[in-house]
């Protein structure tokens, strides 16, 4: 057997045999999430005057019996296709969980949620085999890899359907129909000029076809001609206009009639700073002489300006694993209990 | 030992990453925070505002930069509520709407019940636009906005009552994972605009150098990463926190203990490279 195989298959078995032991052998187990049923009655409302304003496209919706908009309805006259009893589920820490069960075992409001208890098992299994690049590219890591691109493109698709297409088109040129359909709180009246956008839109997925690609370029030089514009201008006001009125500071800052020595420190590193960085980018000169020691100056500031920079990406990057391993300890382990949530185990064991 | 550090496996030096952030997180240890200046300008910024007062707060982020911002924004709204301010919440990332509600749930709705939605808070949801968002509701919120999050009309929304643009706003508050971002909102809403509008911003670590720049004319404070956040959420709970501060407001400063330890092992291991490259170096492997 190969060395990293029988590293792998000892960490498996070790894992497996580790998980099995803490989750069926000890009594609080692990990973276990509980939710509170709630149960909710619905009533489905339809007001003339929405009607009509709808278009007399018909416009109903359903919302909570307790609702302001329901406050009027007489729930014993609605007909059965008008109310739903419908059962909702909060997730709720175990503390609550346990509070419940102590208090009456066999009540049913607060119980365990095996379809949420999968999706912690879930994740932590999927961030393990994301981390387990780390020894060396494996199956585990494409399976996951490859299932994180699937959901998040699958994600994108509908997000862009409902967050963008809807509201933003369909809702301005057809607000009645988006209205009764999907966004019932819609108020507005239809907009013909964006059938440009839908026009162009259509001219932009003609890309795909086989003849005629080269109608999608003339959306594509629109798109690219505003956000060049739109951008060139607010990055002349903010990053170049601002910065130079930014970079204009007395030397020596007077605080109370006295020399303020750390703030004029600070106003003279500013300006030795950006003069000896702006030589070092001034090619028209050799970096000879005084050119060159003012340039090398500069060199030092962009290094440590990398440094401070490379100094927040580390501690971005810990702060992320931090949190996975937090997941994996916390919620999936439960090996620490930072959040106090399964403090009441012991309390009631 | 030359040889052994020089052939060694990076493995190992993953290995030791993990054990350094692992253990901190194993046995919760925590040190405490001395606010730096840009955190207390955050603090002063909000602190300077009046009970009623609106503030935007835009969380552009997502799940994959919720350990370093989350806390930070979990913060912002404890601030705002305690403050009493009305709270305008809205998102240019499509998974910000979850993070808003996340934050409703977990501290308006835990911890200030009294608060009623549509009159002391409002969630707008997420937005599609990228900078052009900012630079519509800039001068026409309406234009953009016609429902909330939950598909409410705004005109039934009673805070939403006369508040046309977010120039209303009396401070802006950002958290940001990058693009759309604090940037897009310093060039499109605040410089522009910058005899109405202020904002502070709470950012990864990767964009922070970025945004020091703006500081302090266009941005008076910044929150860069879980630092910035720790700070920050201490100031906060010295100010509101009382005796026994939830432990959902203390999740920057425990994350810091890993911080210390794998920033510790950092500075050892580029010291080692630095001694083994001068070793090489008076060997003459390299020049």
């Amino acid at each position: 057997m190969k060395r990293e195989t029988l590293i792998w298959s000892v960490l498996l078995v070790l894992g497996f045999l580790g998980l099995t032991g803490r989750a069926l052998l000890t009594d609080r187990g692990m990973a276990n999430v509980y939710v509170r049923a709630v149960d909710r009655t619905l009533v489905q409302v339809e007001t003339e005057a929405e009607a009509a304003e709808a278009g007399g496209v018909l416009s109903k919706r359903w919302v909570d019996a307790e609702a302001p908009e329901a406050a009027d309805l007489d729930l014993a006259s609605l007909g059965a296709d008008q109310v739903r009893k419908v059962t909702t589920y909060e997730q709720v820490l175990p503390n609550d969980y346990y509070r419940a069960v102590s208090e009456d075992p066999d009540q049913a409001q607060i119980r365990w949620s095996a379809s949420r208890t999968v999706g912690v098992w879930v994740a932590a299994i999927f961030t393990l085999a994301i981390f387990s690049f780390l020894y060396k590219d494996n199956v585990f890591y494409k399976i996951a890899e490859s299932i994180l691109v699937g959901v998040s493109a699958g994600y994108w698709m509908v997000v862009g359907f409902w967050d963008i297409i809807v509201p933003n088109l369909m809702g301005k040129l057809w607000p009645a129909l988006v209205k009764g359909w999907a966004m019932p709180g819609l108020e507005a009246q239809p907009e013909p000029l964006y059938w440009v956008p839908l026009i162009l839109g259509v001219m932009l997925v003609w890309r795909l076809s086989p003849k005629g690609s080269w109608i999608s370029r003339w959306p594509l030089a629109f798109i690219i001609g505003t956000t060049a514009g739109l951008r060139l201008i607010s990055f002349l006001h903010a990053n170049f206009l601002a910065q130079i009125s930014n970079s204009i500071v007395p030397l020596i800052v007077m605080e109370g009639g006295q020399v303020d020595i750390a703030e004029s420190v600070r106003s003279l590193v500013l300006i030795v700073g950006i003069l000896s960085c702006l030589v070092y980018f001034f090619f028209s000169f050799e970096h000879k002489g005084a050119v060159g020691k003012t340039a090398k100056l500069g060199i030092w500031f962009l290094m440590i300006t990398f440094g401070a920079g490379f100094g927040y990406t580390v501690m971005g990057r810990i702060a992320l694993l931090a949190i996975r391993l937090e997941f994996l300890f916390d919620d999936w382990l439960w090996l620490i209990d930072p959040s106090n949530a399964r403090i009441l185990f012991s309390a009631i064991s | 030992m030359y040889t052994f550090l020089k052939n060694l496996d990076r493995r190992w030096i993953f290995l030791l990453m993990f054990l350094a952030v692992a253990i901190p997180i194993l046995f919760e240890l925590q040190f405490p925070e001395h606010p730096t200046g840009l955190a207390q300008a955050v603090f002063d910024e909000i602190e300077a505002l009046q009970p009623g007062d609106p503030v935007l707060l835009a969380f552009d982020y997502d799940p994959a930069s919720e350990g370093e911002l989350g806390p930070m924004a979990t913060t912002f709204t404890y601030h705002c509520a305690k403050k009493g301010l009305k709270m305008y919440f809205m998102a240019l990332w499509p998974v910000g709407a979850q993070m808003i509600d996340d934050n409703i749930a977990k501290v308006i709705k835990a911890d200030f019940p009294e608060l009623e939605y549509g009159k002391d808070y409002v969630n707008l949801g997420y937005k599609s636009g990228y900078e052009g968002v900012i630079k519509v509701i800039v001068t026409n919120l309406r234009g953009l906005y016609t429902t909330d999050s939950y598909g409410t009309s705004i005109d039934s929304i009673p805070m939403m009552e006369g508040v046309t643009d977010i120039r209303q706003m009396k401070l802006l508050v950002n958290v940001s994972a990058g693009y759309p971002g604090t940037t897009e909102w310093v060039q499109y809403a605040i410089t522009p605009f910058s005899k109405d509008l202020r904002m502070v911003a709470g950012c990864t670590g990767i964009t922070a150098p970025l945004l020091y720049p703006y500081i302090p004319n266009q941005l008076p404070g910044l929150l860069g990463a879980i630092k910035g956040a720790a700070e920050y959420e201490q100031l906060v709970m010295d100010a509101y926190g009382g005796e026994k501060v939830d432990q959902k407001y203390m999740k920057a400063r425990q994350r810091m203990g890993p911080q210390l330890i794998a920033h510790l092992l950092i500075i050892g291991l580029i010291i080692v490279a630095n001694i083994l490259f001068f070793m090489e170096k008076r060997k003459g492997v390299v020049r």
